[in-house]
């Protein structure tokens, strides 16, 4: 029997609400949960149940109101907003349902966007960024602009984008949620590969069950509360 | 470097809107360029005034006379270099339409205290020999298509009657900011007229121009001069030539004041349109400015890319309109030669308009910038698609 693999991400009793103007509005209830390394975690659940929060929240992109999230053993929820801009460079890779691409530029240039913030020198992010594109099989696309490339294009370039740092996890927020069957069939595709081949942890937000059936292991969010125990992705 | 060229494309990612805005302030920039060379214009006699000249003139005011027998005395005090003498003739050249200043002076001496009109030694020598004769400016001559050796005739106001006058040089600027408008003929022609027609009004002055031996001598000189003539009948006023040029600007002071104001008013509403269109640009990208936040961009990124996008489309304006001051100005001072001999675009007015870039730049900047730095990443993530 494998031994179970060490947690990347421990969340600890996790609670987030919205204000509007006086009224609170609760959206996460006590979440604990643990993310173990090299995981392909689906979060799923009915819209306004909390997915993207919590996938906002374990990103570093908002903060909680009470509990701890430790990604690679850093406590981000004790890290000031310089630091956790400097964390989600160095740690995290982020595909969203809407691509995100920078318009005004290339697709080469938008995934080289996130290595600005390295030491590396205007060759070496060159090379990484053209090396990135290669593996989502766009380098005859390297000059491009998002506009005239297809959605699944853009995101395979967003894809790009998000690994071209190497980071620790990647979160994806509905990535197939504008794409049709085809294309997002090749994302999920490429989403599997880069979790099985390169040993990537992926936390995907999703309510499409046929881009959930791609996940190892399984959570259900409803109304901000979590089923208590990972399921083996019985889709 | 990447966020330079995002910066870049991002100003003219809307022709249109970015199109529009850099005409707005080249039209912005090209105003205020005229406005502030008219001001210019305006100060251009005491800017070319020199320290070391004086005016001489009645203390009551410059409409009355001096008598000539001051010359003799003003020469003697102590730190005067040399005298000259004059009169504002205020004569018309065929119609009144056909304005431009007209004075009868001491040639020898005049001359040689403005070094600043340059005229030939053969003309000077003829200006000299001619009691009749005249020397006109080149912009003047060209206006006219006087040439050396024609007889020109001025109707006297001040002086009745028809002056006939022969001309004997056409004096150059020593630089681009000398008046080459003015028309000088022997204050002797003038004075011998008086003396048969109106004896009265012979042997009189209008002003006395005072070469003084250093600058710093200037002071002293004129309370010298005034202190002479003091409980005379007719007292004098001396100042230096600045001051005295100064003088008259003080008269139509409220017109530049306007004229200043209406330039910076020009200014800050340009201001208000870039603001706007800069607030209008960064709402659209504020998803853009979440994605490079996610990214791990800091705030100091995105504020720095928002005022560069700020700056770009305004010196863009700005270059535009200051090319085009040139010409703009030139075409100005031409129509308008007889009021502002001196129309040129002074390098304070560039200056000035790169200042004025620089800061509609940065005022239209701070609010757009303040909002894409605090708003959330998720928020901001929240409103694209």
């Amino acid at each position: 029997m494998a031994e179970p693999k060490p947690s990347i991400v421990e969340i600890r009793n996790i609670f987030k609400s919205y204000h509007r103007e006086s009224l609170a509005v609760p959206v996460l209830h006590d979440i604990t949960f643990d993310i173990a390394e090299g995981e392909f975690l689906a979060l799923m659940g009915p819209s306004g149940s909390g997915k993207t929060t919590l996938l906002n929240l374990l990103a570093g992109i908002d903060h909680a109101d009470s509990g701890t999230i430790r990604v690679g053993g850093v406590d981000i929820t004790a890290l000031s907003e310089t630091e956790l801009a400097h964390w989600r460079a160095n740690n995290v890779g982020f595909i969203f349902q809407f691509y995100n691409l920078i318009p005004v530029l290339k697709a080469v240039e938008n995934v080289e966007l996130p290595l600005h913030l390295t030491a590396l020198s205007r060759r070496e992010r060159r090379e990484h960024a053209e090396t990135a594109l290669r593996m989502v099989s766009l380098e005859h696309r390297m000059d491009h602009y998002p506009k005239e490339m297809s959605g699944g294009e853009q995101q395979r370039v967003a894809i790009a984008r998000a690994i071209v740092t190497d980071p620790t996890i990647l979160v994806a927020d509905e990535p197939t949620g504008d794409l049709d069957r085809v294309s997002a069939e090749e994302i999920l595709a490429m989403m599997e590969r880069l979790n099985a081949e390169m040993g990537k942890t992926i936390v995907m937000v999703t309510h499409d069950p046929r881009a959930a059936q791609r996940a190892k292991v399984l959570r259900l969010l409803d109304k901000g509360y979590m089923n208590d125990a990972p399921a083996q992705n019985p889709l | 470097m990447l966020q330079l060229k995002i910066l870049f494309r991002n100003a003219f990612h809307n022709k249109l809107r970015s199109g529009l805005t850099i005409l707005g302030i080249t039209v912005a920039v090209l105003a205020f360029g005229l406005l502030r060379t008219v001001i210019g214009a305006w100060y251009s006699g005491v800017e070319a005034a020199s320290a070391s000249r004086l005016v001489t003139r009645n203390a009551i005011s410059i409409i009355f006379p001096l008598p000539i027998a001051y010359n003799e005395k003003i020469r003697q005090i102590e730190g005067v270099k040399l005298v000259s003498y004059g009169n504002w003739f205020g004569g018309i050249y065929i119609d009144e339409k056909n304005f431009f200043p007209n004075f009868c002076v001491e040639p020898r001496t005049y001359m040689t205290i403005y070094p600043e009109f340059v005229l030939s030694p053969p003309e000077q020598k003829a200006f000299f020999a001619d009691r009749k004769g005249f020397v006109a400016g080149r912009k003047l001559a060209a206006r006219f298509g006087w040439k050396i050796g024609d007889q020109v005739t001025l109707k006297g106001t001040i002086f009745p009657g028809n002056w006939d006058f022969v001309m004997r040089g056409i004096y150059r600027g020593r630089d681009k900011t000398i008046d080459e408008t003015q028309f000088f003929f022997h204050w002797d022609y003038l004075n011998e007229t008086m003396k048969r027609f109106s004896p009265g009004r012979a042997d009189q002055v209008g002003f006395y121009m005072i070469a003084v031996k250093r600058p710093d001598l200037a002071p002293d000189v004129a309370l010298s001069v005034d202190k002479a003539f003091k409980n005379s009948l007719a007292e004098t006023l001396t100042e230096t030539e600045k001051a005295f040029n100064q003088g008259f600007i003080a008269m139509s002071g409220a017109i530049v004041t306007a004229i200043q104001m209406v330039s910076f008013v020009v200014i800050l509403i340009i201001m208000a349109v870039v603001a706007n269109t800069m607030a209008m640009t960064t709402r659209e990208r504020i998803g853009d400015y979440a994605i490079m936040k996610t990214l791990g961009f800091g705030g100091g990124s995105i504020a720095a890319m928002i005022f560069g996008e700020s700056l770009v489309i305004a010196l863009t304006g700005c270059l535009a309109g200051m090319i085009l001051t040139f010409p703009a100005a030139k075409a100005f001072g031409h129509t308008l030669s007889t009021y502002f001999p001196i129309f040129l675009v002074s390098a304070q007015t560039l200056w000035l308009d790169l200042i004025a870039a620089f800061l509609i730049a940065f005022f239209a900047a701070i609010i757009p910038a303040r909002h894409a730095i605090r708003v959330g990443i998720a928020e901001g993530l929240r409103r694209i698609g």
